[in-house]
């Protein structure tokens, strides 16, 4: 529908230039306070006028709180948590569109509980299961009386330990488990006509060559816009990497942004940690852009 | 090249039966079209014959393998999809070998056989274009040498024209003929347009409701419909069909006082019967002459060659298709003669034909 409507326009332009407006000030005053010098950031009003000390203020950022190594881990983190939710998400959504088994329903009704149980819900649980991976099959040995069984039998006490704090698959294993990225392939998948995959059946393709040569290559998008947003979210993540990096050598920058944060009494360095808090966003920014075209297309799915 | 053996072949869903007991036997190199109404369980016949889905009752077997339980791969067969199925992220080249691929030929050979199959369908200039990039006739052509490329036993067509404009339709199936006369492979089409069906078939296959009502060349299902169904599914427009009862001297016809004349034919006496005329056997004369039935004008198309027009016979719709140079206006009164050797009689009950003697002698009208 083409309207001629000049007033509406203008009003429609109005409204989202506010709401950019809105969206945009906080980073820009965030960047004009990384460029203040220590007097100057401490001045009420702060002045907004950009000052001169931008890169002294990054550089002692950069160093202060060691953020080359927290940048790796973060970005190991996100990229892993992206790449493993592209892939269980794929894969768990191919075996509920494509196959007819017993417990199908149930299982995808399971999947879709995980929806309402965030990470934040379950921490606890989770926390102790990443502590200790096996813990909950000794509790099965100790409930049913087997490790008392085999302690008798063969002298052995059972003391199963697999701990997965302060490493990447602790941080990265709990976030991939969730339910967004299947439910986001599944109606991608629902939209592939069955032709298509009774052709690949004529061909001669099995299911596995069918998800490989076929499906995947077709959700080249979907992953692009899932990758992204789980990019995003992990990259954001502040609670788990707080709990499961107990050491410093597995931090992730935007846990170690506190240290940037002074301490009440301390020297008011809010220009250092404004700096910071740049540099933390930037990866996101780049991934954002980078993938943009892509990410928009997956989410509109759009077939050619 | 194969043969086809189809044995009491039965198809179910939970609630509802849609095949009942089909036998068939193609032979090899045959081209059988399968026509029927939508829903008649066509499709599902060829694509039991695919491996797409499941048999519920009966055999089919290819070359006298009995195929049931044979995945797709397997049984040697290649298809034709309606909606050409081409996978739109592979080039036209990555489509057509696709199986090849699969089935892990060398990629050497793979081109030769590519570029083999491309010269016969003319699409070697297009070979690395990808499928959106194709008009509706190209990818037609990709999904057959899709099919072609695995020299398959049996080629299968489930509607595979009916996306074409009627222009493409009429080229890509003097194309499909071609090609069937080059390679000679045993091929099952699928179709509901009848002119498609008459013209590639060398046997027809009609069915309805999941049965097969009739087998046999075009000519004869045209000339020799051996039910009601097939005598008004087949031909166009369809095939006039008054109701009536047989008298001693003729037919009376139901929903008026008329009476036909009709061949005395060994029908019994009494019988209820449906009598079909093909409306380009119908003749126009002038009204109220021996023998004519009178019939009022509705309607009249102009084809360009001839005409249908159609008439009112005492309420019921009559078609008569002429090519004389006739010009009766709507309301106007002619006069239908029909020659007895032109009738075909269907039992009012079950619509079974009816085989009647040949009268050489017509009785006399009243």
């Amino acid at each position: 529908m083409v309207e001629r409507t000049p007033i509406l326009n203008f009003i429609t332009h109005l409204v989202l230039f506010i709401g950019f407006v809105l969206a945009v000030a906080p980073f820009v005053i965030v960047a004009i306070a990384a460029s203040h010098n220590l007097k100057d950031v401490n001045d009420v009003p702060m002045s907004l006028l950009p000052g001169g000390d931008f890169w002294v203020n990054i550089k002692t950022a950069w160093t202060t709180a060691n953020l080359g190594p927290k940048l790796l881990n973060s970005f190991i983190m996100a990229a892993g948590v992206a790449a493993g939710k592209v892939m269980i998400s794929a894969l768990t959504a191919f075996s509920i569109v494509y196959f007819r088994y017993p417990g199908r329903t149930f299982i995808f009704w399971l999947i879709f509980v995980t929806l309402m149980l965030p990470l934040e819900v379950r921490i606890v649980p989770t926390y102790a299961v990443v502590a200790n991976v096996l813990s909950p099959y000794q509790t099965i040995l100790d409930v049913t009386g087997l490790s008392w069984l085999i302690e008798r039998v063969s002298g052995v006490q059972v003391a199963l330990n697999l701990g997965l704090l302060n490493s990447y698959s602790g941080l990265i294993l709990p976030l991939i488990a969730t339910a967004t990225g299947t439910f986001l392939y599944r109606q991608f998948f629902l939209t592939i006509p069955d032709e298509l995959t009774e052709a690949a059946r004529m061909d001669g393709a099995g299911a596995l060559r069918f998800f490989i040569d076929i499906l995947l290559p077709l959700s080249r998008t979907n992953m692009a816009a899932l990758g992204t947003i789980m990019f995003l979210w992990a990259w954001n993540q502040y609670l788990w990497p707080l709990l499961v990096t107990t050491d410093q050598s597995h931090a992730t920058a935007v846990t170690e942004l506190k240290q940037l944060i002074p301490n009440v009494g301390g020297i008011p360095e809010w220009n250092i940690a404004m700096a910071g808090t740049l540099i933390v966003m930037l990866p996101p920014l780049i991934v954002v852009v980078a993938m943009q075209r892509w990410f928009v297309r997956g989410l509109i799915a759009t077939e050619k | 090249m194969a043969s086809i053996t189809i044995r009491d072949v039965t198809k179910s869903y939970a609630r509802s039966q849609v095949v009942h007991g089909v036998d068939l036997d193609i032979a090899s190199g045959d081209f059988v079209v399968i026509l029927g109404p939508s829903g008649c369980g066509k499709s599902t016949l060829l694509r039991m014959i695919a491996g797409l889905e499941e048999i519920s009752g009966g055999t089919i077997a290819i070359d006298g393998t009995v195929v049931n339980r044979l995945e797709p791969r397997e049984r040697g067969c290649a298809m034709v999809f309606q909606n050409y199925a081409l996978y739109p992220h592979m080039s036209v080249a990555q489509n057509i070998g696709y199986s090849l691929k699969v089935a892990g030929v060398p990629a050497a050979e793979r081109t030769l056989r590519i570029q083999a199959v491309a010269r016969i369908l003319e699409l070697e200039p297009m070979l690395d274009r990808k499928p959106a990039a194709l008009s509706g006739g190209q990818r037609q052509r990709v999904a057959m040498g899709r099919a072609m490329i695995r020299e398959p036993k049996v080629f299968l067509f489930d509607e595979p024209l009916s996306n074409l404009d009627a222009k493409l339709r009429v080229q890509m199936r003097s194309e499909i003929r071609k090609l069937h006369r080059r390679l000679n492979a045993t091929s099952v089409f699928v179709t509901h347009d009848q002119v498609e069906a008459m013209t590639l078939a060398d046997r027809l296959v009609v069915m309805n409701g999941g049965r097969v009502e009739q087998v046999g060349t075009p000519g004869e299902i045209y000339k020799r419909p051996a039910s009601r169904f097939v005598a008004t599914f087949v031909g166009a427009p369809a095939m006039n069909i008054l109701e009536g009862v047989v008298e001693l001297d003729g037919l009376s016809l139901l929903g008026g006082s008329r009476r036909l004349t009709i061949p005395r034919v060994g029908l019994p006496v009494g019988a209820k019967v449906a009598m079909g005329i093909r409306p380009e056997a119908v003749r126009l004369v002038a009204p109220g002459s021996q023998g004519v039935l009178n019939a009022t004008v509705d309607l009249v198309e102009e084809l360009g060659a001839g005409r249908v027009i159609y008439v009112d016979l005492d309420g019921a719709a009559f078609s008569v298709v002429t090519s004389e140079t006739v010009h009766p206006a709507p309301g106007e009164t002619v006069g239908l003669k029909i020659s007895p050797e032109d009738m075909h009689f269907f039992s009012s009950e079950t619509g079974a034909r009816l085989d009647v003697f040949k009268a050489s002698v017509p009785v006399p009208a009243h």
